[in-house]
């Protein structure tokens, strides 16, 4: 399945490409991310707790950022494996653009399935890849942004695996403030 | 007057009992002490390079005894496949090997890649997920046409390509063929696909393996149709254990429809792995695993032409097939689309040259093989489709175009241009009954009744044929055939005259606990309570081939019949000498022996106990004792016939498909228990309405089976289903077997997906959608809504 989007981020591009490459960010913004750990260099081993359809599993695997041209454009790939539940696996081609808004951040994302959760969920599985994509750029937004310019999207509440909205937002500013 | 018991009774179903009350013993029911539990690891890729299997976590588990790789197959042989076709070079066919067990590339999403065996079946499962499976993916090869391109990725890197075998039929009549296409008046052609589909038996697949240390003997419990087959197949070719070292078992077993009959990989694996781990094995496929392990059936596309001369009589058939063989071999694969297919294209008519070309292609999807007919209804269907769209394109009624091609009563037997002689038949017969029962005549007011409630009612008929029986031993082996396909079976009668018959067919939802006992209770005039019908253990019964092809009534019953005859003469010498009459006067009726012209007489069970307890006995002359077995190899296969009649409804807003009646009007020669016969048409035509309107594969363009569950895989209900109309009273007994039948197990899934679609092309025309020339199976409202909005 294939899809492309873009969103204005109101942050100057050199701050949203960091966000981009950091490990902490990516486990905020990754919806059902347990842990995230690693570097743009090395990649990122991560563990994801997602259920699709009627299949609930723990994904183990990793990140990798590629055909970095930086602060233009970058390639996102991963891969999960849910044990007895498939796996799943997507890249994400992502540009940087300067808008008088702040960034214009446009992704193509190509996801695929494997295993009982193409078996069973294949059904479900392109809205799936939908919602994730919007959670995952949603919450980057708001985590480049900051609190309190936006109401959080809609999907968020349902991914109740994910740490507290609140928490992250303060701690992105610190972050890139210090 | 219906009879109340023998041949030609409607004795109701003495297995039903046990099914009903659930006592049945199925493979699951058996658990033998000590076992453990095997879960498989399966590739959920469809195409992939194996670099690593890390099994030291999951062995590391709790419970755990071991988990299995390839690498603990390295003695043993691939799965067999049981046919080779040679192609149209003389060739034979590629055939790549069929590990147990993936070695060094996964082929299809489910081919498993290592098992796991522990104390329950919760630690086997569990440890499964902690083996880690690195592999590399490669590019699928998932349709057919561009898995023989240049270039292509190879689903067997030692094969030369992914062609199977190219194969042509009839070779030598290939120019006529293409001559006679060119100069026809008319040359009528359509492509099509018939889908692919899963058996889905109502029992998931079930193997229990038991090895016994201190006998060296093996055990398998299976689900199987043939349990000798699969003993000698995994026996001699796998595993290399002699027959009377493994006992194979197919207790009760809760419909195949030609998926079980195939020896599976996971067979062999609790076989083998019962011995290492020095534990009985059990596993227990999940409905999940079901869909992409149990072969698939048919999924084959077509180009046909029929060619006709200005008379409208057909000329030539010309046929251009690619058949999915899967990412393996099976164990009839080749022969579905080739001696399955292509021998059944001269149909019931009369024409006089054909020519069947048929690729079979492997992909990286789960192995395909014989469904419920097998080759026939894919045969069936090419050539009662085109030959609907001939009679429309001709503006001739098609009743009549197939009437007047049809091979006429008296011309049997008949010699086909496709090999095989029908040796009796009368379709005209079949054709008048079916349309007398559907009122053909009054359909013309009903289309009318229909339209007034804004639907569009369509009307489809379908003659087919089939070649049933299967198969005599001499011509298969020609074809390829690497095993005998005869049938045997032993008679026991015990001493105070009850009798066992021990038959190499095998029973699994088609009563033969029942009709079998009917026919020797019919030649021996007993009550059918005194027959016992033992089958599926090879330890009591004689080596025989199983059930599959419509062979049971008509291969295994003349086994039966012929042990009988032997039992019967037997007896006669007995009475004589009883009776102190000759052995050439003795009669046997209703039980009893007499001496034609007298009034002397002795019964049956006087002289089956003076067999056992020979005080007075001609000893000399006879052996004591009434057990006899008899193998039974047919000269020719059986062809059953018949006309199939489909009524829908379609709603123009939705493209909705109602079927309102089906009508089946069959000739199997003669009958042994019409209710059951009446159950296998309905049976089978309700898998022939799921085939036509409801079933089907799709693969998704990474090769993962998308309709891999009953959310997705429609299976028909009792609510898509008419009330059907059965009638089997047109019989052309067989010549050939003592019961002159035909078999009547595939016919209903054979005749009846081209009935449904040509009444909703039918329907269609009739609304005015008259560029509306085919719809593939299954007709689901989105296809026919497409179809009417194109």
């Amino acid at each position: 399945m294939k899809l492309s989007d873009s969103r204005v981020i109101a942050a100057p591009r050199d701050e949203v490409w960091a966000a981009l490459l950091s490990a902490d960010v990516l486990k905020d913004c990754v919806p059902g991310c347990q842990e995230m750990t690693g570097s743009p260099e090395d990649g990122f081993e991560a563990v994801v707790v997602q259920k699709v359809g009627p299949v609930k599993a723990t994904f183990k695997g990793g990140v990798t950022l590629s055909d970095m041209v930086e602060p233009e454009s970058l390639h996102l790939s991963g891969e999960g494996k849910g044990g007895a539940a498939g796996f799943a696996k997507g890249g994400a081609d992502v540009k940087l653009e300067e808008v008088p808004e702040g960034t214009k951040l446009i992704y193509d994302v190509e996801a695929k399935v494997g295993g009982k959760l193409a078996q069973l969920g294949s059904r479900i599985i392109d809205g799936f890849a939908k919602k994730m994509a919007d959670q995952f750029f949603e919450r980057f937004q708001q985590t480049v942004e900051g609190p309190g310019e936006e109401d959080s999207a809609d999907g968020e509440a349902e991914t109740d695996e994910a740490d507290g909205e609140g928490e992250k937002k303060g701690w992105l500013k610190r972050t890139f403030s210090s | 007057m219906p009879k109340d018991g023998g041949i030609g009774a409607s004795s109701k179903r003495r297995e039903d009992v046990r099914f009903l009350t659930g006592d049945g013993n199925y493979t699951d029911d058996i658990n033998v002490n000590g076992q453990t539990y095997a879960w498989f690891v399966r590739s959920d890729v469809a195409h992939g390079t194996i670099n690593g299997i890390d099994t030291s976590a999951a062995e590391a588990m709790d419970g755990v005894l071991k988990v299995f790789t390839s690498a603990d197959f390295e003695s043993a042989g691939g799965i067999p496949c049981g046919w080779q076709v040679t192609d149209r070079h003389g060739q034979p066919m590629q055939e790549p090997k069929h590990p147990i067990l993936a070695e060094g590339k996964v082929r299809h999403v489910g081919d498993p890649v290592a098992c796991v065996v522990a104390e329950t079946l919760e630690q086997a499962r569990d440890a499964a997920e902690a083996v880690e499976l690195d592999i590399d993916e490669l590019e699928p090869v998932l349709d057919m046409k561009a898995a023989l391109a240049d270039g292509a990725p190879k689903v067997h890197d030692e094969l030369t390509s992914n062609l199977c075998y190219d194969w042509g039929f009839v070779e030598e009549n290939k120019e006529a063929v293409d001559e006679a296409i060119k100069s026809a008046a008319h040359v009528v052609t359509l492509e099509l696909t018939n889908n692919r589909l899963v058996a889905n038996p109502m029992e998931p697949r079930v193997a229990v393996a038991d090895y016994n240390r201190a006998t060296g003997d093996y055990t398998l419990y299976t689900t199987s149709q043939n349990p000798h087959v699969i003993r000698l197949l995994m026996g001699a070719f796998v595993l290399s254990i002699p027959e009377h070292k493994l006992r194979v078992v197919a207790p009760d077993v809760g419909g195949g429809f030609g998926s079980k009959i195939y020896h599976y990989a996971e067979e062999a694996f609790v076989t083998h792995a019962s011995k290492v781990v020095n534990r009985p094995v059990k596993w227990t496929s999940t409905r999940s695993e079901a869909f992409i392990s149990d072969a698939h059936g048919r999924d084959h596309k077509t180009k046909i032409e029929l060619a006709l001369d200005e008379n409208h009589m057909f000329t030539a058939v010309r046929t251009d097939t690619y058949a999915n063989m899967g990412a393996y071999l099976s164990t009839f694969a080749p022969s579905i689309p080739t001696w399955l297919h292509g021998t059944l294209m001269a149909g019931n008519y009369k024409t006089p040259v054909v020519y069947v070309n048929v690729k079979a292609v492997f992909t990286n999807t789960t192995p395909v093989d014989a469904y419920r007919g097998a080759g026939r209804p894919e045969a069936t269907y090419q050539l009662e489709r085109v030959i609907d769209k001939a009679a429309r394109e001709l503006g001739v009624d098609p009743a009549e175009l197939r009437r007047k091609n049809f091979i006429k009563p008296e011309e049997f037997p008949y010699d086909t241009p496709v090999a095989v002689t029908y040796d009796t038949g009368n379709y005209h017969a079949t054709l008048d009954k079916a349309l007398e029962m559907t009122d053909y005549a009054g359909f013309e007011k009903r289309a009318e009744e229909s339209k007034a409630r804004g639907k569009l009612r369509g009307y489809g008929l379908a003659h087919f044929i089939e070649a049933c029986g299967i198969a005599p031993s001499n011509l298969v082996g020609q074809l390829g055939a690497r095993a005998g396909l005869y049938e045997s079976a032993s008679v026991r009668v015990n001493a105070t005259g009850g009798i066992t018959v021990m038959t190499g067919s095998h029973s699994h939802g088609q009563g033969h606990e029942t009709s079998f006992a009917q026919v020797v209770a019919d030649m021996i005039g007993i009550d059918e309570n005194m027959i016992e019908i033992e089958h599926g253990d090879t330890a009591n019964t004689p080596m025989g081939m199983g059930t599959y092809g419509s062979r049971s009534i008509a291969v295994g019953g003349s086994a039966m019949v012929r042990a009988t005859e032997k039992i019967i003469n037997k007896a006669k010498k007995i009475a004589a000498h009883l009776m102190e009459a000759s052995e050439s006067d003795i009669e046997l009726k209703d039980g009893q022996f007499s001496v034609a012209g007298t009034d002397k007489s002795v019964a049956w069970g006087d002289v089956t106990l003076a067999a056992y307890v020979p005080h007075n006995y001609p000893l000399e002359e006879i052996e004591p004792g009434l057990e006899e077995t008899a193998f039974y190899d047919p000269s020719n296969f059986t062809y059953p016939s018949g006309a199939y009649v489909c009524e829908v409804e379609v709603d123009p807003e939705t493209g909705k498909v109602e079927v309102l009646g089906f009508t089946a009007a069959d000739d199997f020669g003669n009958v042994i228990n019409p209710m059951i016969v009446e159950g296998q048409v309905h049976g089978g035509v309700a898998q022939g309405i799921g085939q036509a309107m409801l079933e089907n594969c799709v693969y998704d363009e990474n090769g993962q089976l998308l309709s891999a569950s009953y959310m997705d895989y429609t299976m028909p209900r009792a609510d898509d289903m008419p009330m059907f109309d059965v009638d089997h009273s047109c019989q052309t007994p067989c010549t050939h077997n003592p019961l002159g039948v035909k078999g009547c197990g595939e016919a209903g899934a054979i005749g009846s997906p081209p009935a449904v679609v040509n009444a909703v092309i039918d329907a269609l025309h009739r609304g005015g959608f008259t560029n509306v020339e085919h719809i593939d199976m299954p007709v689901t409202p989105a296809r026919v809504w497409a179809a009417m909005n194109s």
